[in-house]
């Protein structure tokens, strides 16, 4: 593998329940442990997971990783208003938001950070990739700022969709084109 | 011994030749010594692993001679259970009074027993705590005296004694259940032939095994141990009726599971065999 | 070398359980520790151990009293609430000497609390985690490889001083994942001839107990036990040094809290504030002599904690009134931020006549 020369990340997702920021966290997560650089991710649990918000902190970095919980992330990825609202103000100045504009209707201002609306549940339920919006939300991230090797990308989706869901793995990459184009 | 000497008597080889600290007259003894005859016979004393409870009998580790584990107050049934998912070849049992197994212990009792634990469990009932000077059991009759029922239980206030047996052989986990008492030669013979059945069946893979031994405790009754058994014929057994509540063989099962089987025969889920085509 | 895996806290610690032989694992559900019970239901039957959901952590607890007086290697795992319950059966494995490893995902409390990450079962673990004159060793894990780690130098610690041993972990420990390596699996273990297998007509009976009706006999044993407790703290302490070397501020935190706490450590530095981070991994034995270790150079201690201050009292002992010691923590489930910690050490540098 590669050396990495890609930047620490703080990356914060955040959505409902069932959207998968879980799942999207952790293909994030799996391209720092192909690209061999540190990484921690840690999820929101409890009653909160139940139909409520859903968040998880992903940490991408060179040197051991401290608190694994991110309080003040790099980049946030929202896929409804409620978590835009909780954790836009947190966002590092320089930093990045990607929100799914589809559930996202507003985005309070802030010109210090570079946000990226694009309604990719839309894009990936009229793909025929229902349910793979947060996906194609990682794809978005990766066109606006990589944080790994391309091929990494593709090996972490491979890791996280089981080898016997094969249907499932050429979806999840769709998804991911398109996130990456849009 | 002389040549026209024959032994008629003796201690059982799994009963240790050591001082008990029973109280004259209690029936311990006499379980103890069932239980042993029963692992001589059964010549599994050396596959045999007990669990002494916390009450009169604690010190009974001291008495069996198969390897022994001393339990926490209730929790013999639990421990049991420990053992008998490592050693599932050996004997495991349970040796417990009534505040331990039907009060403090009521979880782990009812737990062991609906798992269907291939364990025996021996059961002293004799409605009062021994041990701690003779307060109110989980079995104390109504309006009988104890230290802390001074005036007679107040079933309004203190409750109902439970019923062990009859409770436990709602379950589908046991395959044996059987209420004895020691009070005379042809009941503790009857007990005799329980207790050895209750080994037998968890040695043949029937399932759970249960004998509750209606017993006495003359000291804190304040009775001599003939008026004991008197009092226990008069109060105790018409309350705690003796007899077979469970068992699988005699209704015509293999084993516990066989039975249980039988009972919930109507609920799809727990018969996936009869669903056509599966799911 | 073996594969380096991302997997959660409590998945990497029930997989190395299995790996360093445990084949039997009692279990009541409570978050945050679900995960460890779930995977062990999974797994187990696959590999022809047990796994039993008990009725209750009280009986779970006693199941592992069992398992071990028959001589196997035997766990149970739980959080907070549910290790005030499971204190008695850690009290009688102690009077016993029964090895079994016990695991503590902490959560917030007192009573239901909450369920994010805390610290707050510090004292329960090291000093009462139920009744009687008898300590354990209490392992704290902050990364995932020693999730691993810890639970798997658990089961051999048990074995060797036949006791219970605690790992004390927590919510975010838990639930974070990270790359892991998993130990090796235990080719063999140590032979129990104290166990109680059945005598086969070839020994004395065995018995397993913790009842002394003789004052003389059961002060006889307690004082032998101390002595091997003894030889526990000569051996078997272990911390980690960051930054340590010529730290004037000593920090003091274990698990989750070490690793804020580190991160602040390393912003102080870049503020040329002399600090380094002593991370206990041992609670007990406390790590004393790293902290006897530290007092040559540094002028205060402070203990960082998800608590109300529970480790700082350990931390004052052991530094016994030769520094300042103060103390910075959050509670309820709280988890500390880097920012507040580097204050709180900007706070001891400055009573320590540092900065």
């Amino acid at each position: 593998m590669a050396e990495t020369t890609y930047p620490d990340r703080k990356i914060v997702l955040a959505g409902f329940g069932g959207q998968g920021v879980l799942f999207a966290g952790k293909v994030i997560a799996y391209t720092g442990l192909i690209g061999n650089r540190e990484v921690s991710w840690l999820p929101s649990y409890g009653p909160e997971m139940r139909g409520g918000t859903a968040n998880c902190s992903v940490s991408l970095a060179s040197d051991p990783i401290g608190s694994p919980l991110i309080t003040a992330p790099d980049v946030l990825i929202a896929m409804n208003q409620p978590s835009l609202d909780k954790f836009i103000d947190a966002v590092v100045p320089g930093g990045l938001i990607i929100a799914d504009s589809t559930l996202v209707q507003n985005i309070p201002e802030r010109s210090d950070v570079t946000v990226k609306a694009i309604p990719a549940a839309d894009i990936a339920e009229k793909a025929g990739l229902k349910g793979l919006g947060n996906i194609v939300l990682v794809g978005a991230l990766f066109a606006a700022d990589p944080f790994c090797d391309p091929e990494v990308l593709t090996a972490a989706i491979e890791k996280c969709v089981p080898a016997r869901k094969a249907a499932m793995l050429d979806k999840n990459k769709q998804a991911l084109s398109l996130g990456i184009e849009a | 011994m002389a040549q026209d000497e024959k032994l008629v008597f003796s201690r059982p080889h799994s009963l240790l030749p050591v001082v008990t600290n029973y109280c004259p007259g209690c029936t311990h003894g006499i379980v103890h010594r069932l239980v042993c005859e029963t692992m001589d016979e059964l010549d599994i004393e050396g596959q045999t692993v007990g669990v002494a409870p916390v009450g009169c009998s604690v010190m009974s580790y001291d008495f069996f001679g198969c390897d022994m584990i001393e339990a926490a107050h209730g929790r013999a049934p639990a421990v049991a259970t420990g053992v008998k998912r490592v050693l599932p070849d050996h004997v495991v049992f349970a040796y417990q009074g009534d505040g331990d197994l039907a009060s403090i212990g009521m979880a782990e009792t009812v737990h062991a027993a609906t798992r269907g634990e291939h364990i025996t469990v021996i059961f002293i009932n004799n409605a009062i705590y021994g041990m701690t000077g003779g307060q109110m059991a989980p079995t104390s009759l109504p309006n009988q005296v104890t230290q802390t029922s001074p005036y007679g239980r107040d079933v309004s206030k203190a409750g109902y004694p439970v019923r062990v047996c009859e409770l436990l052989s709602t379950l589908d986990g046991p395959a044996y259940i059987e209420r004895v008492t020691v009070d005379c030669k042809k009941n503790i013979r009857k007990a005799k032939n329980a207790i050895k059945k209750a080994f037998q069946y968890q040695i043949d893979g029937v399932g759970y095994s249960f004998i509750e031994v209606v017993s006495t405790c003359p000291t804190n009754w304040g009775l001599t141990p003939q008026e004991a058994f008197e009092w226990m014929r008069e109060n105790m057994l018409p309350y705690y009726p003796l007899g077979v509540y469970r068992d699988v063989v005699a209704d015509g099962y293999a084993n516990a599971a066989e039975a249980a089987s039988a009972r919930s025969a109507a609920c799809p889920i727990a018969h996936p065999e009869k669903s056509e085509g599966g799911n | 070398m073996a594969e380096k895996v991302l997997m959660k806290g409590n998945e990497a610690l029930a997989e190395s359980a299995l790996r360093a032989g445990c084949r039997f694992f009692f279990g009541y559900p409570i978050t945050p520790q679900t995960e460890l019970a779930a995977y062990m239901s999974k797994r187990m039957p696959k590999i022809g151990g047990t796994y039993l959901q008990a009725e209750s952590e009280i009986a779970a607890i006693n199941m592992v009293y069992g398992a071990a007086s028959a001589g196997a290697r035997a766990m149970t795992s739980s959080s907070s609430p549910g290790i005030s319950l499971k204190g008695e059966g850690i009290s009688y494995m102690a009077g016993s000497d029964l090895p079994g490893v016990i695991i503590n995902v902490q959560r917030g409390g007192p009573g239901l609390g909450g369920i994010q990450p805390s610290q707050s079962d510090y004292w329960q673990a090291t000093r009462a985690t139920g009744h009687g004159d008898f300590f354990m060793p209490v392992l704290a894990p902050s990364t995932v490889q020693e999730m691993a780690d810890c639970v798997y130098r658990a089961f051999d610690l048990a074995d060797e001083y036949r006791t219970p041993v605690m790992v004390l972990a927590d919510g975010m420990l838990g639930q974070m994942m990270e790359p892991v390596v998993l130990p090796e699996p235990k080719e063999s273990l140590p032979e129990k001839p104290w166990a109680t297998t059945g005598h086969k007509g070839k020994r004395a009976h065995n018995i397993v107990n913790s009842l002394y009706l003789t004052a003389d006999a059961l002060e006889k044993l307690n004082i032998e036990r101390f002595k091997r407790y003894e030889v526990i703290r000569e051996k078997e302490q272990r911390s980690e040094s960051f930054m340590l070397d010529d730290a004037e501020i000593v920090v003091v935190a274990f698990g989750a809290s070490s690793r804020v706490a580190r991160s602040a450590v390393v912003a102080a530095r870049e503020e040329g504030i002399k600090v380094g981070l002593l991370r206990p991994i041992t609670l007990w034995p406390f790590p004393t002599k790293a902290i006897e270790g530290a007092l040559s150079h540094a002028k205060a201690f402070l203990s960082v904690e998800m608590n109300m201050g529970q480790m700082v009292d350990d931390v004052r002992l052991a530094v016994n009134g030769r520094a300042a010691v103060d103390f910075y923590g959050r509670t309820g489930g709280v988890i500390p931020t880097p920012e507040e910690v580097l204050s709180a050490i900007k706070d001891s540098a400055k009573r320590g006549g540092v900065l």
